[in-house]
């Protein structure tokens, strides 16, 4: 399989990552962080909530996709059961939230130990359709198993106080641990790709034979790239639970396999920053034609085609080849 | 014998039949996919939504034209071929250069497109379509009870099987088809116009696609969501099958339409999910799939 993030990103530098570029990544995390601090005072937190679950969501995915070549079209499989295992975890056995987040993650984690098991054993196309079959899987299992409540979802979450001291029935102080979760992944995510691990990982993409004879498994480095990945779009769906106090059948359908696909195209495919561009395009779309109904899919689909055809690059992508960094 | 294990023939072969009938589809559609991987070498994820377009111009075709369901079922095929010709002219000969998965995801954003369209002005519920008088009614055949025109189903779509395969392995135009997909350059060294080949096979497999769509719309009334629905299950088939053989996907698609009927009869609870199942099974065993070629 040629790759992807190599095709898209032809204008980025070479991946030396200089001290230049550190600083001007340290630089843009500051002020990420800034900017989501102060946010909450200009914008409906509960918007900016969905913004950063669903940035997290897409980021988990672009790390799969950008940094180990393996496009997933399954990740609403593991972003829908965090979803749901969260919110059964805070509803029925009274969890606090930061533990019902973690239930949610740690089973979205062994969920993709066994399914990327599986799809790492097929490549390229295959793979996608493996984790697109698999992730149906899971949706037809929600639909039967009687703790998701089938149609009806499971509705009025509590959302519970933080280490049972901090109640977050305020949006505000809710947001500003949604933040906190957002961030945490964001730089865990950074770490990762910039760690010998992370390496290991793009030489496999790039050179998979060769990494071979150089000693390394490549099965083993994909399939914890596709753990980590699922556990981060875990965090992201059993998150998204507890702000919205819903987990439902939408969670795990294929459609939102689509979603954070969508996002990391229109961010920038293999770069750090744009799946967080990308989710805040998509989401603010969302919000903006809500009263379009099904047009609204019409819409991203055709966002999706304008995308592959004439902007490849994405947004962030784009910027990182004007300014020859990576970003 | 039947009655030792607690299930009627009838409920046994009805279901053996409408496993036979979603097999068909299976094949059909698989077989499409598999022609077009084979020489585009991209995965078409519009495959579902041109099968729902091949039902919906049946339907539009009798209520919008008074034409019935024999002339749709040569017409409709037609119409969404020629569809695809435009939207491989227009949108997918631009990505061949890429890499492949930019395929999957304009081929996801055009089936994205045109299902919501039709949402917008069908709605979700779905519309009826009879089936044609002379495939109405049905024969006691003594153990179970064959309604004409489930049994025309099969028939039909064994023909259409058979003939692509015959087509693609025994004629000349096969023969140059095989040539481009195993090498596209040379083939084109030879004079053939592998452009246009490229173009046609799109549209043949699309076409197939839009004939299974016609021979579904009596059976499942027409949805918008109906090729949503199907396209997953058919690339669990395509992931065990492998798309290496013409063959291989018929009997793939055919056998696992019956053995998700089966699983209705003994073990209805994991029905739905009994194809991922084995999909799982096929990869621990056999990774390149039954008729996959290891790559």
């Amino acid at each position: 399989m040629a790759n992807v993030s190599t095709t898209v990103a032809a204008g980025v530098a070479p991946a030396s990552g200089g001290d230049r570029t550190r600083t001007l990544h340290r630089a843009i995390f500051i002020g990420l962080a800034l900017m989501l601090a102060v946010a909450p005072f200009l914008v409906y937190p509960v918007f900016l909530m969905k913004v950063l679950c669903f940035a997290l969501f897409a980021c988990a995915f672009n790390l799969l996709l950008g940094f180990g070549g393996l496009m997933s079209f399954g990740h609403a499989a593991y972003f829908g059961m965090a979803s749901y295992v969260s919110a059964h975890a805070a509803k029925v056995w009274g969890l606090t939230p930061e533990l019902a987040i973690l239930a949610g993650t740690a089973v979205a984690m062994v969920l993709g130990a066994v399914f990327g098991a599986l799809a790492v054993r097929r490549k390229g196309i295959y793979f996608a359709m493996v984790t697109l079959a698999l992730a149906q899987m899971v949706y037809f299992l929600s639909v039967q198993a009687p703790f998701t409540g089938g149609e009806d979802g499971i509705q009025a979450v509590p959302r519970g106080r933080l280490l049972g001291l901090i109640s977050f029935a305020d949006d505000r102080v809710l947001y500003y641990f949604v933040m906190a979760v957002f961030m945490g992944g964001l730089l865990l995510i950074y770490r990762v790709i910039h760690s010998p691990f992370g390496q290991v990982c793009k030489a496999i993409r790039e050179n998979e034979p060769r990494a071979i004879s150089l000693g390394y498994r490549p099965l083993h480095y994909k399939l914890a790239m596709f753990v980590l990945s699922a556990g981060l779009a875990g965090l992201a769906g059993a998150t998204k639970a507890i702000v919205f106090q819903l987990a439902s059948l939408t969670d795990v359908h294929w459609s939102m396999s689509g979603e954070p696909v969508l996002m990391t195209l229109i961010g920038g495919i293999g770069t750090v920053f744009g799946p967080i561009a990308g989710a805040l395009v998509v989401v603010s779309m969302q919000n903006y034609l809500a009263h379009l109904g099904a047009w609204v899919t019409v819409v991203q689909g055709g966002i999706f085609i304008l995308a592959v055809l004439i902007f490849r690059e994405g947004i962030v992508g784009f910027i990182a080849g004007r300014l020859k960094q990576q970003l | 014998m039947f009655e030792l294990i607690g299930i009627t023939p009838q409920v046994l072969f009805g279901q053996l039949l409408l496993g036979l009938i979603n097999g068909s589809f299976y094949a059909i559609l698989s077989l499409g996919l598999a022609v077009i991987f084979g020489l585009l070498n991209i995965i078409n994820f519009t495959h579902g939504a041109q099968y729902m377009l091949g039902a919906f111009a049946a339907w539009m075709l009798l209520n919008y034209a008074g034409i019935g369901y024999w002339w749709a079922l040569l017409l409709a095929p037609l119409i969404v071929g020629a569809l695809a010709i435009v939207a491989e002219r227009l949108l997918i000969s631009r990505l061949y250069k890429l890499d492949h998965l930019y395929g999957l995801l304009l081929t996801f954003g055009l089936a994205l497109v045109i299902q919501g369209l039709f949402r917008n002005y069908y709605g979700a519920s779905g519309l009826p379509y009879a089936i044609p008088p002379l495939l109405s009614g049905g024969h006691n055949l003594g153990f179970m009870f064959l309604p004409n025109y489930r049994g025309w189903v099969v028939v039909a779509s064994l023909t259409v099987c058979l003939t692509t395969w015959y087509m693609i392995e025994k004629t000349r135009l096969g023969s140059y088809l095989r040539a481009a997909t195993e090498n596209p350059v040379l083939t084109e060294a030879f004079g053939i116009n592998v452009p246009r080949l490229v173009t046609l096979t799109y549209a043949f497999g699309v076409a197939l696609a839009a004939f299974a769509g016609v021979l579904a719309a009596p059976i499942y009334s027409v949805n918008p969501n109906m090729g949503a629905d199907i396209i997953i299950v058919v690339f669990a088939v395509v992931v065990i099958g492998g798309m290496g053989s013409i063959l291989g996907s018929i009997i793939t698609g055919f056998g696992l339409g019956l053995i998700e009927g089966l699983t209705k009869v003994f073990y209805p609870e994991i029905s739905a999910t009994v194809i991922f199942i084995i999909m799982a099974i096929v990869l621990l065993i056999k990774p390149a799939g039954l008729f996959g070629r290891a790559t």
